[in-house]
């Protein structure tokens, strides 16, 4: 027993999770900004930009997160000089949320894709028909609307984005949780399935109150037809 | 009625053909609407009626032919056609209140985006149109916890909020139980009598007798007849209103 609480002052693994945390925080904000103009796009009426955020969601829905990140380091950092700050710890940490951000955008645009498909075809219509126009018409009417319908798909990419911030190792965010775990392993072979253990718990404990909150709210803020 | 030299047409459809496939649903259809006339059309399902009243504020586009309203061809999309739907009023069959606004921001939803009202004046005509069509009790509701007939209702003084020039009604009573109808049609008869520019899509024939100037009959995409109320109930000229009356009379 003292042989594996040892790990917790040898390390600082509360430390390592809140660096997940923060690499969560930051990714959902991009994410949710960029899936959303992606959503608008998508439902627009220009096919241009329709056509765009089609493009968009199926290269990078289909492209490895772990390919991403890596390009972000070793392609616009190493050889095109890119940096999103001074700081070499703070880049890495830009750089993963960046790619983090990008990649989980076209996961939430398909999710409130399919929370605007729960808004009846209707409701766009009675927008139009007071004279809002498309931009109106998606803030005020259809997107509050599918926001509402989509907290669970929403809920879903979130969990989905806490657990791939691990991915941000590969993009030399060393300080978060699975490189942590890494070096445990490596310098502690005394206790090696605990330390996966506590890495696994610490996660389930993180997400599983997402989940619980995603489905209260969806049901709290259901609108009613 | 109006003489000829003060006729102001309001809507004007001409020519007007749609396709939907092989399906001809909208042939060659000529109609003028003066200000101030309530016009109800009737027909069959399927006659392309509710077609004809969608195409006039553009939720539905047309093949060839013009429409004009007040003198203005309709935009084909932009702000423009923004602004020209803000001028015509337009009550669903399924109401289509906005399902996460309550009553009274439905009603001053577009007065405020669209006209750029201030708040407080958009609540108080709002208020003022709520309590003309009998739900002002109900303004801080949402739209769910109504009837469908004080839903429908909403729906009319959400249009009305906007000022339009003309009202459409596309089939207003049709998705409402029997006991709730008569609310509605009371309303649009307070509408008619007020001078309100009017097309009715219905099935209510009481209503076509008591509120309007002129009843349009289609039948198969095509304007069969067009009378006074009076000549078409009594007298109908087409075997096709012939038929479609005889139909409605022994139901």
């Amino acid at each position: 027993m003292d042989n594996y609480l040892s790990l917790f002052t040898q390390y600082n693994i509360p430390a390592a999770f809140w660096v997940n945390i923060q690499l969560t925080f930051w990714a959902a904000i991009g994410a949710l900004v960029i899936g959303t103009i992606l959503a608008l796009m998508r439902i627009s009426p220009v096919p241009s930009f329709e056509a765009f955020g089609a493009g968009y969601v199926n290269i990078i829905r289909n492209t490895p997160l772990t390919i991403i990140l890596l390009f972000g380091v070793l392609a616009l950092y190493n050889q095109l000089g890119f940096r999103l700050s001074d700081d070499f710890q703070t880049n890495f940490f830009r750089l993963a949320v960046m790619g983090l951000s990008i990649y989980h955008a076209a996961f939430v645009c398909e999710a409130i894709r399919s929370g605007v498909n729960t808004v009846p075809q209707g409701q766009a219509e009675a927008a139009r028909a007071i004279g809002l126009g498309f931009l109106q018409s998606a803030s005020l009417v259809i997107l509050p609307q599918a926001f509402r319908g989509a907290i669970v798909p929403l809920g879903n990419v979130l969990i989905a984005l806490i657990k791939n911030t691990t991915v941000a190792a590969v993009g030399s965010v060393a300080v978060e949780a699975s490189s942590v775990m890494k070096t445990a392993l490596e310098f502690r072979g005394d206790i090696i399935i605990p330390i996966f253990l506590t890495f696994a718990i610490g996660f389930v404990i993180i997400v599983i109150p997402v989940g619980l909150l995603t489905t209260w709210l969806s049901k709290k803020l259901a609108v009613a037809r | 009625m109006t003489s000829p030299a003060q006729t102001h047409v309001l809507v004007d459809l001409q020519s007007v053909n749609k396709h939907y496939g092989p399906l001809h649903v909208l042939q060659n259809i000529n109609l003028q609407v003066t200000k101030g006339e309530v016009v109800v059309v009737i027909g069959p399902s399927g006659s392309g009626k509710s077609t004809l009243c969608r195409a006039i504020n553009r939720l539905e586009t047309i093949d060839d032919g013009d429409i004009f309203i007040d003198g203005k061809k309709i935009p084909a999309e932009g702000k423009e056609l923004a602004r020209m739907r803000a001028d015509v009023g337009m009550v669903f069959q399924s109401f289509n209140l906005f399902a996460h606004k309550n009553i009274l921001e439905n009603v001053t939803l577009g007065p405020i985006k669209v006209r750029g009202v201030a708040k407080p004046e958009a609540e108080k005509d709002a208020m003022a149109l709520l309590e003309r069509v009998g739900v002002g009790k109900q303004a801080n509701k949402l739209p769910a916890q109504l009837s469908g007939g004080q839903q429908q209702r909403v729906a009319i003084a959400r249009a009305l909020a906007m000022k339009p020039k003309v009202m459409l009604f596309d089939e207003p009573t049709s998705a409402l139980d029997p006991e709730m109808i008569q609310e509605v049609l009371d309303v649009m008869i307070g509408l008619a009598k007020d001078g309100m520019t009017m097309i009715v899509v219905t099935h209510e024939m009481g209503f076509a007798r008591r509120a309007a100037d002129r009843v349009v009959f289609m039948a198969d995409g095509q304007i069969v007849e067009e009378a006074t109320p009076e000549q078409f109930f009594t007298n109908p000229q087409s075997t096709r209103a012939k038929d479609f009356l005889s139909k409605l009379i022994t139901n």
